[in-house]
């Protein structure tokens, strides 16, 4: 049975390890061992295509774990006091949410986005001060962010609402009663308690994000995130600054995974 | 301003959202999967069945997933169990917590990088390498069914085994031993307690990994090389490459259609089982 165990994760493990290894081979090609060198990395991080892709995707992950832990907050403690259809509707949007496949939520983006701006351009062409170059909408950073957020608002209102239900309710009833407006009781009781679960979904909505490839490869249009850089260059060959790449996206998701363990495990020992 | 007044004003940003977002969207999918292809490569608007009476077209990509997700989920099951069941009943249990996240973090890290690195084990210098070694020669792995096997059982095995080790975790030990007492062989206490008692974590872990793999895109891609695609592909080429829209929608229709008859009547025979549908969380 340990046996077995072990085998499982030396299954889990290996190939992760053998691209962090190989990202330190000196040699040119991918799958000969030839002594260690840190070069790939620099090669990575000097080449301005990878570069630009890092930055959108940093920005992406950044707005859209942002915005989803900021309304997802909202929308679970407001739907702690709500009952009927209202609710039901929310439940049921929220589930569809995150069990839609990514790829019906890129497709459905990215042909819902353009029919609705193929409406609208000409409306603002018609409507903007003669002179001016009118903005035209169209798919990029802006409708990756919108799409990121739908769906990761979904999973941190899961996170937050599982941490609100866990709460003691007579702490809030305690608060009103020693006279506390309801925004002073939120900022001093309800938010500090569910703090740890609102960063813990935010750093897991960055990560989502961050890894994101398949509704980035339909919302993104000109707009090339890191994802979709890896992918096409995978397409044309492994090569080893793809390992050294990989090795480094690895390793900063694996520290957001950790830190963001770490504050629901700190929480599930506080609420005991 | 009233309790009711300040809740609508907190869901009003997540409802704009999901309606802009996702309803709209959907809508507008469901909508042009009736329509026809314009000359330019939109959408003509329409009320025809056409899209649909061309399925079989793509037959063969509705036929891989619906072959391979259930192979995929069937093999993550089998490997997952024993795993799970050793870190719930074996494992020190100092240890528990620490090996559980070890099986979890690969999940929440880049598909993307896991895929690629088994295009590199399975590629001509990996393992095909190294059995010529030992003296197998010519097997290719890569770009083949199993590559793609492979590949799903990488990357959907820690999604499977959390949730057979929550329920595993949760049954009362004491039920083993009670029934070890009783005289029951350890085969007849795990057929009999254990496997029983584990059915919402396998019906849960199944689930999720199944509705994954029905619009799995990356690992075809990567390691199946072309040859194995499934409905993900499918849809990737008539949106981005043929710009088939109102084609492209009715595909994406009928796999969103087929996932949703699926899981109903996969929940319909779990309750029957007596199971209950909790620990849907994966973390």
């Amino acid at each position: 049975m340990r046996f077995y165990a072990i085998c499982v994760y030396l299954f889990l493990y290996i190939p992760i390890g053998v691209i962090a290894l190989f990202s330190f081979n000196a040699g040119r090609h991918a799958s000969q061992l030839q002594g260690f060198s840190t070069k790939w990395y620099g090669k990575a991080l000097s080449n301005p295509f990878v570069m630009d892709a890092l930055e959108t995707s940093l920005i992406v992950a950044f707005c859209s774990a942002l915005f989803a832990s900021v309304f997802g907050t909202m929308a679970a403690v407001a739907l702690q006091g709500i009952r009927g259809p209202v609710r039901v509707a929310f439940d049921m949007l929220i589930y569809v949410a995150v069990m839609i496949p990514g790829i019906v939520i890129g497709i459905a983006t990215l042909i819902g986005l353009v029919t609705v701006f193929n409406q609208l351009n000409p409306v603002i062409a018609a409507i903007w001060p003669a002179g001016f170059n009118p903005p035209k909408l169209r798919m990029g950073i802006g409708s990756l962010i919108a799409a990121h957020t739908m769906f990761l608002m979904a999973l941190v209102a899961i996170i937050v609402r599982a941490r609100l239900a866990g709460m003691d309710r007579t702490l809030n009833e305690a608060s009103s009663d020693l006279y506390a407006t309801p925004l002073g009781t939120f900022r001093q009781v309800t938010l500090p308690m569910i703090f740890p679960a609102i960063l813990a979904g935010f750093l897991l909505s960055f990560t989502f994000s961050f890894d994101d490839f398949i509704i980035a490869f339909f919302v993104a249009g000109s707009e090339t995130t890191l994802p979709i850089y890896v992918f096409s260059s995978i397409r044309r060959g492994v090569t080893p600054e793809i390992n050294a790449i990989g090795a480094m996206v690895m390793g900063v998701s694996l520290l957001l995974l950790i830190s963001a363990q770490l504050l629901l495990k700190r929480e599930r020992r506080k609420s005991r | 301003m009233t309790q009711r007044a300040r809740n609508w004003l907190l869901l009003a940003p997540a409802g704009i959202w999901f309606l802009v977002m996702l309803i709209i969207p959907l809508t507008v999918v469901f909508i042009f999967s009736f329509g026809e292809r314009a000359p330019s490569g939109g959408v003509v608007l329409a009320l025809t069945v056409e899209q649909y009476a061309n399925l079989p077209a793509r037959w063969a990509a509705f036929k891989n997933t619906m072959t391979l997700a259930p192979i995929g989920t069937l093999s993550a099951l089998l490997i997952a169990y024993p795993l799970a069941y050793f870190l719930a009943v074996k494992a020190d249990p100092r240890w528990k917590t620490i090996l559980l996240v070890l099986v979890i973090v690969p999940f929440w890290t880049s598909i993307l990088i896991r895929s690629y690195a088994w295009i590199f084990l399975l590629g001509g210098r990996g393992i095909p390498a190294l059995l010529e070694w030992v003296g197998i020669e010519g097997l290719r792995l890569i770009n083949t069914p199993f590559a793609v096997l492979v590949g799903i059982i990488y990357g959907y095995l820690p999604l499977m085994v959390f949730p057979i080790f929550v329920s595993l975790d949760k049954l009362d030990k004491r039920l083993l031993e009670a029934s070890s007492d009783l005289g029951a062989k350890p085969w007849k206490t795990f057929l009999q307690v254990t496997l029983p008692l584990s059915i919402p974590g396998i019906a849960t872990g199944c689930m999720l990994v199944f509705i994954l793999l029905m619009g799995e895109y990356l690992i075809p891609a990567l390691l199946g090389g072309g040859k194995v695609f499934f409905v993900g592909n499918a849809l990737v080429d008539l949106f981005l490459q043929s710009r088939n829209w109102a084609y492209g929608s009715a595909v994406a229709v009928t796999l969103v259609v087929v996932m949703l008859i699926i899981v109903t009547i996969y929940m319909r025979l779990i309750s029957r089982l007596g199971a209950n549908r909790e620990d849907v969380s994966i973390m």
